[in-house]
């Protein structure tokens, strides 16, 4: 394992404060969370966060295990690349005098942006993709005057094909 | 019945004789409910720090859940540091904690304070109960979480108006905790992979922590060390989990263990560390440490594994069957006078390298009034210890002898100055029929000494024995050895307050020695008086503690008293 960026898919109870300890334990143990979503699963007790995180200081697994001591957490389990879809929305106000409106709205359509809305001097652009289409689309913009971005940091799941339990957390028992 | 009423039945099915604790107003309903009627014995404590500590100490001694209770804001942040304690050393404790009325919470009412948010780094789990319908459940839940897995602090904080209302009362047989699943049993292949690595060893050693003990694994550990002819080092937590008299027990390794103790384990090929976690103050520089060992690594914890140290052979799972099949499969493989030479090495080693302190015929040696209580007590088995933190501490860890588990209580991981005096009252509570026995630092004691009025009033007799430098003087021994002998702000003085007085204000015995000649005479009336009782021995401020590893260096690296300084300090 030696890549030091990874998406980690936690389950976790739906109780108050659940969060909480899962960011509160990130914290204290010096893990850097890059990214993290959280929202609803299929179960309405049952909440799904994805984390992003970059593993230099201490090794994923470390990182695993003292997220199986919180109580609330059900399940964790690293999205391996390529086993795995990750995907991120992102809304970007993109700078748009009328003269530059045309490249823009040409770039977005290579990239699938729906224009979100249009005003008289700007664009906004909305994204869905995966985290890398998301970044490379950012970086084309941001030449024509990036005013205002918002992410929602990626989610991920399991491939279809692999079944949703395969990859069982590597806990040594 | 109400919710107040119902915490008390909880506590009652949950078989808890003994809380410690401290009213006030988000708690008074619970403290009405004990009015009006309960088995549990509630321990008043003038601090809820005091009833922390007292709960801990009382789960240190009796293997049960301490219960402190507290109410809201200043009551439960009191309670903070012994909840960092319990965490640091895997206590198991139960603090119930009053919080203001669900229709307060988030207005900044009087002495409202999110408890459970300023905990949430140091518990295991923790409750802010809602609706008192959940209130069994919930109760239920912390005495399951709080003792099993690796045990540890959680709080229930209950807000007052939850305690006021009604419910139907059923206390469950079972909880539902879908999160939280200690592991049931050890790997077998491990285990017998573990078994491989120890039998092919030429110079095992087995390093045993506090874990030992929670597992109250510690007859397993006995056989399995006996099985193949182990030596055996226990950690500060687990002092007492193997018998210290017995032959293979190695001392006590870290920055003040013996060096033979050091050396033993720094040069073992195999390490069998036992419920223990790799603490700096035990490894010294990590990468030095025994190196070219191979660890085989047994513990409840999974995150324990290869947190530092990395583990060839790790084996999670609860330490009491985990050894019973370890020792199993090693007397299967273990071959005869295998280890011999190696016990015959470690033998040589504390020949060579005892511990040895000034003998300069001037002060009160510190040293001395721990061998003089060791000796008193020889044979004893109704004796319990518990410390402070600094100097003493770890004299107490050097020179006392322990033979039996959770018979010496101490603030291992937080280091917790003023856990001594309480933590002593706790464990009166757990074992009325021992003799309790607090080795303090002058500046411990009066961090918490307002707990003598509980140890008295309580009928809860303990003895305090301070060892009185005068300094805060594991302080005093850094700046010396490490600040070019700037001393800052570390003067306490031997005479202000007068410890002997002070004992006898709260209706104690209170003695002073202040020669050697009085030493033995005090001590024995002290631990025969049947009363709480304060001897204040006065020592030499200028004793350091020997051996010394200096944070951060290798654990061979050590620092030896050396007989020269005395004879300076004398020519002086
Ligand atoms: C609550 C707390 N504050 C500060 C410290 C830092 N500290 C560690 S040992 C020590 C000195 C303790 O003095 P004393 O109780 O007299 O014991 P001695 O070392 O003199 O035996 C101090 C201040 C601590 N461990 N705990
Ligand atoms: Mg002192």
């Amino acid at each position: 394992m030696s890549a030091r960026r990874h998406t980690i898919s936690v389950l976790l109870e739906n109780k108050p404060g659940a969060l909480t300890r899962v960011t509160s334990m990130f914290a204290r143990r010096g893990y850097n969370i890059e990214s993290l979503a959280v929202g609803p699963t299929e179960r309405h007790d049952v909440s799904r966060i994805t984390l992003r995180v970059d593993c230099e200081n201490q090794p994923l697994e470390q990182i695993e295990k003292q997220m199986h001591k919180l109580v609330n957490v059900l399940r964790v389990q690293e999205l391996v690349p390529g086993e795995s879809i990750e995907r991120e929305l992102a809304l970007l106000k993109v700078a748009a005098p009328p003269s530059a409106r045309a490249e823009l709205m040409a770039l977005g359509e290579v990239f699938n942006a729906r224009v979100a809305d249009l005003g008289p001097d700007s664009i906004v652009f909305e994204l869905t993709g995966s985290p890398e289409d998301v970044d490379a689309f950012e970086e084309l913009v941001r030449p024509h005057g990036l005013r205002e971005l918002v992410r929602t940091g990626r989610i991920g799941l399991t491939r279809a094909a692999r079944g949703a339990n395969r990859s069982r957390p590597k806990v040594l028992v | 019945m109400t919710g107040a009423d119902a915490i008390l039945r909880a506590l009652e099915a949950e078989g808890v004789e003994v809380v410690f604790g401290l009213p006030g107003g988000s708690i008074l309903p619970l403290y009405d409910a004990m009015a009006r009627g309960t088995t549990v014995r509630h321990v008043l404590a003038r601090h809820e720090q005091g009833a922390g500590h007292m709960a801990e100490g009382y789960a240190r001694a009796s293997g049960r859940v301490g219960v402190a209770i507290a109410t809201s804001g200043p009551g439960a942040t009191n309670l903070v540091t012994p909840i960092a304690d319990a965490w640091m050393d895997s206590t198991p404790l139960v603090c119930i904690t009053g919080q203001v009325r669900s229709s307060l919470i988030g207005t900044d009412a009087f002495q409202e304070c999110d408890i459970t948010g300023i905990t949430i780094p140091i518990v295991k789990h923790s409750w802010l109960v809602q609706d008192v319908e959940e209130l069994p459940h919930v109760l239920k839940a912390a005495f399951h979480v709080a003792r099993t897995g690796r045990c540890g602090p959680v709080l229930v904080d209950v807000p007052r108006d939850v305690q006021e209302a009604e419910l139907d009362f059923s206390y469950p047989d079972e909880v539902s905790l879908p999160g939280w699943k200690p592991p049931r049993r050890g790997n077998s292949r491990q285990i017998a992979a573990a078994a491989q690595a120890v039998a092919a060893a030429e110079r095992p050693i087995l390093y045993v922590g506090g874990g030992v003990v929670n597992a109250d694994a510690t007859a397993e550990l006995r056989a399995l060390a006996e099985t193949a002819r182990i030596p055996v080092v226990t950690t500060l937590m687990a002092k007492g989990a193997f018998p210290e008299s017995h032959e293979l027990h190695a001392g006590s390794p870290g920055m003040h263990g013996p060096k033979w103790s050091n050396w033993a384990l720094n040069k073992a090929d195999v390490i069998v560390a036992v419920g223990a976690r790799f603490d700096d103050r035990v490894t010294g520089k990590v990468s030095a440490f025994a190196p070219g060992a191979l660890v085989v690594h047994l513990d409840i914890d999974a995150a324990e594994i290869s947190k530092i140290r990395h583990a060839d052979v790790p084996v999670v799972g609860p330490l009491k069957p985990v050894l019973a099949e370890l020792a199993r499969e090693l007397g299967a493989r273990a071959l005869p006078g295998r280890t011999d030479a190696w016990l015959a090495q470690i033998a040589q080693w504390r020949e060579q390298f005892p511990l040895r302190y000034g003998r300069d015929g001037g002060q009160l040696k510190p040293q001395r009034v721990l061998e003089t209580l060791r000796d008193l007590t020889a044979g004893r088995d109704d004796v319990v210890w518990t410390t402070g933190v600094g100097q003493h501490q770890m004299w107490a860890m050097q020179y006392l002898e322990c033979d039996r588990p959770r018979s010496f209580i101490t603030s291992g991981g937080l280091g917790t100055m003023g856990y001594g005096v309480p933590a002593a009252i706790g464990a009166k509570a757990a074992r009325p029929d021992a003799t309790v026995v607090c080795v303090d630092g002058d500046g411990c004691f009066q961090m918490t000494s307002q707990e003598l009025a509980t140890a008295v009033l309580e009928e809860l007799p303990i003895v305090v024995v301070i060892v009185n430098n005068g300094y805060l003087g594991m302080v005093r021994q850094w700046q010396d050895m490490f600040f070019e002998e700037r001393f800052s702000q570390i003067h306490l003085t031997h005479a202000v307050p007068d410890y002997a007085q002070l004992a006898r204000a709260y209706g104690a015995v209170g003695l002073t020695v202040e020669s050697e000649e009085e030493l033995e005479g005090a001590l024995a009336e002290a631990l025969a008086c049947g009363r709480t009782a304060v001897v204040d021995c006065r020592v030499d401020p200028r004793e350091h503690c020997f051996p010394m590893i200096p944070a951060g260096a290798a654990a061979l690296d050590v620092i030896e008293y050396a007989p020269e300084r005395d004879a300076e300090a004398l020519a002086l």
